[in-house]
């Protein structure tokens, strides 16, 4: 029932945590990718190899380890531009995550530093986000109105947790200087249709940015394809470490834009009163960067590759499509977001009547070893959207199983039994 | 089956049941406070006579079970004692619950507050917790200022 040659339990063996038992010998059941994902030993062993034997800084070290640890820096970033078919390697950049990909980007316009008519930004322009943001892709450009007196505008969310773009030729009009949407919403899983949107971007003459984090690590992302200027999405989401994030944008743009952080490595040259800068990516990669979780993060898009995105894909797409069937069957179950497997990914966000996310989380932890995550999951005001404080979520990538959504259910039956 | 522990039937029982729940008049000083991290809040109103003796605590908030059922044990306690006596039931309550699971506490100060145990375990749940206490202190503080 799988697609062809994807093995869920060949996969599970790369993920030994998936094997462990928790206090109380429970087995653990997790449910919480969407948050951060397991790390495979592929990933854990390049890293610890990298550290044990080849380990110097990049870019400055002329010795044999400090080339060493260059040459796998750079060709890590040759493996991420090649995973999200970047068209040129200088068009990634490593950042600490995505907020940071999202804030570098929000922190060139407006800029007395840079000059490009792009990027200028001022009163009675205007930005334009969405409802179903993740906080990092709605306070940075809070912060860049605040900063410049642009007007900040965002498209609604439908009811079935859909983007709505009735009113896109006005929302997205001559006063845009930028769009940045996510790909893939982290609460309801929906996934945006980005055409529409880049079509009207283009003709008012904005630029358009997307929030990738979750759709990266789950789906084939082709940014040539997708027609963006810019991208962001962030390691730990994708089987590789934290701390390591990317900012993928088209050579032209990132050329235009003033540096974000200032220090080594991001100069051409230094005086008492002025510098000039590195070419991009390295402008934008300043002090000693995370080297070895660049490396893990290399690795870590090898190993997608290998067991291949489009099978990633088509597995999620089975195991959400149970979940959409499984879930309801539990009494007072309401799923915040699209209630069928077409245009979503593989997070179902729900609430249950009149029990408290934080009840229901602590009782399938507990009592089944089952990890979701509850709360607001950083998007307060899709919460607010749809009228309730907290949901609880639950999020699948290649290694769960149609067992663990069945764990999930009886999980959720039990816990309407303490509370009920 | 370490949760169930947390959820003692009594905590449960004011879950379900609430004590003293909603706001009422009169009131000395109105308090709101909110648990960012999940969106849990409760706003509370204090009543105190003249000679100290707390007349009335009143709540209402949203929440999950132990945030709530902690704000119900509180009006049970607070209400009809002085100001001075639930103020070291609050300082016995946010030292055992911020001791870790390490704390012995005083049932004798604590009451029914003593099934909150449980909670000192779950450092994610302390807030929860402490919300409608911490806004009880708020309140006598701002009805006393």
């Amino acid at each position: 029932m799988s697609a062809p040659g994807f093995d869920v339990e060949r996969i599970r063996k790369d993920f030994p945590v998936l094997g462990r038992e928790l206090p109380g010998g429970r087995s653990l059941v997790y449910l919480d990718s969407g948050n951060s994902s397991q790390k495979p030993t592929q990933v854990v062993e390049t890293m610890r190899d990298h550290l044990t034997w080849h380990y110097g800084n990049v870019g400055r070290a002329l010795h044999v380890l400090g080339s060493e640890s260059t040459e796998a820096y750079e060709a890590a970033r040759d493996k991420i531009a090649a995973f999200v078919k970047a068209p040129s390697r200088d068009e990634i950049v490593f950042t600490k995550n995505a907020s940071e990909a999202l804030n570098l980007v929000a922190y060139a316009f407006g800029n007395p530093v840079g000059e490009d008519e792009r990027f200028r930004i001022g009163p009675g322009d205007e930005i334009v986000i969405s409802e179903m943001e993740h906080h990092s892709n709605i306070v940075p450009w809070q912060l860049l109105a605040q900063r410049t007196g642009a007007t900040l505008r965002w498209f609604p969310v439908t009811d079935e947790g859909r983007l709505d773009i009735d009113g896109l030729d006005e929302l997205v009009n001559e006063r845009t200087k930028i769009v940045s949407i996510t790909h893939q919403s982290n609460v309801l899983g929906t996934v945006n249709s980005v055409s529409p949107i880049v079509a009207r971007v283009r003709e008012v003459g904005a630029l358009m940015m997307l929030d990738a984090s979750q759709s990266v690590p789950h789906q084939p992302v082709d940014v040539t394809e997708l027609g963006v200027d810019f991208v962001a999405f962030t390691g730990h989401k994708m089987v590789g470490p934290s701390g390591i994030g990317v900012l993928w944008g088209r050579r032209e743009l990132l050329d235009a834009m003033p540096p974000f952080l200032g220090g080594g490595e991001m100069i051409e040259a230094v005086w008492m009163d002025h510098s000039t800068y590195a070419p991009v990516p390295h402008k934008f990669e300043a002090g000693t960067p995370p080297i070895v979780e660049a490396i893990g993060l290399g690795a870590a898009a090898d190993y997608l590759t290998a067991v291949g995105m489009d099978q990633i894909k088509a597995h999620e797409k089975e195991l959400v499509a149970y979940a959409l069937e499984a879930l309801p069957e539990v009494p007072g179950l309401r799923i915040i977001g699209p209630r069928t497997p077409i245009a979503r990914g593989g997070t179902i966000s729900f609430t249950l009547e009149g029990i408290h996310p934080h009840d229901v989380g602590q009782i399938l932890d507990d009592v089944y070893g089952i990890a979701v995550r509850v709360g607001h999951h950083c998007a307060r005001p899709l919460h607010l959207r749809f009228g309730i404080p907290a949901t609880t979520r639950a999020s699948f990538y290649l290694y769960n199983t149609t067992a663990e959504i069945d764990a999930l259910v009886r999980g959720l039956h039990h816990v309407q039994k303490v509370f009920g | 089956m370490i949760g169930e522990s947390m959820y003692q039937e009594l905590i449960l029982e004011h879950y379900k049941h609430p004590q003293g729940r909603g706001l009422r008049d009169p009131y000395d000083a109105e308090v709101h406070h909110v648990n960012p991290t999940c969106g849990d809040e409760v706003t509370l109103r204090v009543k105190v006579a003249d000679g100290g003796k707390v007349l009335d605590v009143s709540y209402d908030g949203q929440g999950c079970s132990i945030s709530q059922a902690a704000a119900s044990v509180l009006h049970e306690l607070a209400t009809g004692s002085t100001v001075e006596e639930s103020l070291s039931v609050v300082e016995e309550f946010t030292r055992l619950m911020q001791g870790r699971g390490q704390v012995d506490p005083d049932e004798d100060v604590l009451g029914d507050a003593v099934a909150f145990a449980g909670v000192a375990k779950f450092p994610a749940r302390v807030k929860c917790a402490l919300l409608a206490w911490m806004a009880y202190k708020d309140a006598l503080m701002r009805s006393q200022g």
